[in-house]
């Protein structure tokens, strides 16, 4: 899923510092999957919003709206008949979604209520992890199914590189070296031929290097 | 045509069988040319070629291809380093295009240290290729006359290909494949991390010997003398990757006050000795880091002057 944190409430309220009337637009999403922007999290945000309205005597009027997705026009479509009413929009959707809000409804102001962070999962409870660097081409099954694109801090792929301490990265200890894992695994698989091939440039063709980028399938096109 | 690869004075120190002696030298923070001069010139005769570092620890400094020409007109040798946090593709083959119509003859290939250590933590990194290619761009602009596209070059770079080895890294049982891997892409001459733990250099050493790697490269030691216990304790405990045992912090500690230094050096001048002799030890990689002034001496005890000319 997409990973996202919330943004510091300071950076919100700097945002709709002059604002009236405020629509918090929440997603059903990963974003709610992640505890950052579903309809408890729509929730509190306007609460907040209304408590710092009121300690500043002004009276903020906040309504709540969790779509099924943001990124999905069907669904933002939802909104049409009330996102006029508002001075401004703050989506906690990932990126996409105060995207797919602006795109829809032009004249809207439309603010972020989070940072996205990356493509990846919980590992437990409260504790989320980087898995997919979205290159368009995955190759982790070179990799002992582990991503060295995603998860080593240089991406190297004939890892790992000198500062490989006690299966941790040199930039922190608290930073895994992926490379640790992909050749101690590949070496209890009996896999060490694989690894000491040469695993040759990377084409970043189909990453974000190669432009911002567009998929169409054919076969579900209209 | 030559019968070298490059025709490189190191090239031709290691072709001859001789034990090779290198040095090296960080580029200023700015443009203090006559700070670099001043280093460079402790170095000269001394040693077979200078690496010139390469925005080393991630800190802006001096382009390394800059301050390997300077080397150059003072008539030292440079071992240009090339990290590939700093370029992509294009700029690594133009800079190698660059380098080597300048006069430049060695090049060594790095990842390069990650730019959180350094004082541009904000930076965006490249990493379009990671060490392992750079060495395989190299040679095959050089051997093959072709671009990574796969175009003709209009008068190949011929370098000497150099690599790093971290035979104290972690995973331990992998790093001799990896430099296995290094020279099978392309490397011709090796120099390895700092060494003070022995006893692993020595282990590392028979395997890559066992294997047979020592006869497609050669590998230099890497020695860096401890100014200091400080010094010490700090590659011990805060550099990734290095191996600094108890039993040297305690020699150099037992050394007494003002007579440290003294005690780094002469650690440093018995692992020369050892490596003159070990098998498959081709010569050293002197790190005389910001203690440049004392390479002629350190030179001059561990037995390794003159220098041969061709």
């Amino acid at each position: 899923m997409i990973v996202a944190e919330p943004k510091p409430i300071k950076e919100i309220l700097e945002m709709v510092k002059d604002l009236k009337k405020i629509l918090v637009v929440g997603c059903k999403g990963c974003v709610t999957v992640c505890n950052v922007g579903g309809t408890k999290e729509v929730g509190i945000l306007a609460s907040s919003i209304k408590i710092y309205g009121k300690k500043n005597g002004q009276e903020i009027e906040v309504e709540e709206y969790t779509l099924e997705r943001q990124c999905d026009p069907e669904y933002v479509d939802e909104i049409k008949n009330i996102i006029g009413d508002y001075d401004a929009v703050i989506s906690i959707a990932c990126g996409v979604g105060p995207q797919f809000l602006s795109e829809r409804y032009p004249s809207s102001k439309i603010f972020p209520g989070v940072n996205t962070k990356f493509i990846g999962g919980a590992i437990e409870h409260g504790i989320w992890s980087e898995r997919c660097a979205g290159c368009g081409t995955c190759v982790v099954h070179f990799f002992g199914g582990l991503c060295p694109i995603s998860r080593c801090s240089k991406s190297l792929l004939n890892g790992p590189c000198g500062g490989s301490s006690n299966g941790k990265c040199e930039i922190s200890k608290d930073v895994e070296c992926i490379w640790d894992s992909i050749v101690r695994k590949m070496m209890e698989q009996n896999r060490l031929d694989e690894l000491i091939e040469f695993k040759p440039p990377k084409s970043w063709i189909t990453a974000r290097d190669g432009g911002p980028r567009r998929m169409i399938r054919e076969e579900l096109v209209k | 045509m030559s019968e070298y690869k490059s025709g490189s004075n190191l090239e031709k120190v290691l072709n001859a069988g001789l034990f090779a002696f290198t040095g090296e030298c960080g580029p200023p923070q700015g443009a203090n040319l006559t700070h670099l001069k001043e280093k460079a010139g402790y170095l000269k005769g001394c040693v077979d070629a200078v690496n010139v570092t390469d925005n080393q620890t991630a800190v802006v400094r001096m382009s390394s291809w800059a301050a390997s020409l300077i080397l150059l007109q003072e008539g030292l040798e440079p071992n240009f380093q090339m990290v590939c946090r700093d370029r992509n593709r294009l700029a690594i083959q133009s800079d190698i295009l660059g380098a080597y119509t300048m006069g430049i003859r060695n090049m060594l290939c790095l990842s390069g240290d990650h730019q959180k250590f350094g004082n541009h933590p904000e930076a965006k990194n490249v990493f379009d290729i990671d060490s392992m290619q750079l060495i395989y761009t190299t040679k095959t602009m050089r051997d093959e006359g072709k671009f990574l596209s796969g175009q003709d070059i209009d008068v190949a770079p011929k370098l000497f290909i150099g690599a790093a080895s971290n035979p104290f890294a972690e995973p331990v049982d992998f790093r001799v494949h990896r430099l296995a891997k290094k020279i099978a892409a392309g490397a011709d001459f090796i120099q390895t991390q700092c060494i003070y733990n022995m006893d692993r250099f020595r282990s590392f050493m028979k395997q890559a010997v066992d294997m047979g790697l020592t006869e497609k490269c050669y590998i230099l030691a890497g020695v860096t003398p401890m100014k200091s216990v400080g010094m010490a304790r700090y590659m011990a405990n805060s550099v990734p990757g290095m191996d600094v045992p108890d039993s040297l912090i305690k020699r150099l500690k037992g050394a007494g006050k003002g007579k440290i230094a003294e005690e780094g050096i002469k650690f440093a001048l018995e692992q020369i000795e050892e490596f003159k002799e070990m098998e498959g030890v081709a010569g050293v990689h002197l790190m005389a880091i910001e203690w440049e002034h004392k390479v002629p001496e350190i030179a001059e005890r561990a037995g390794v002057l003159p220098r041969p000319t061709f």
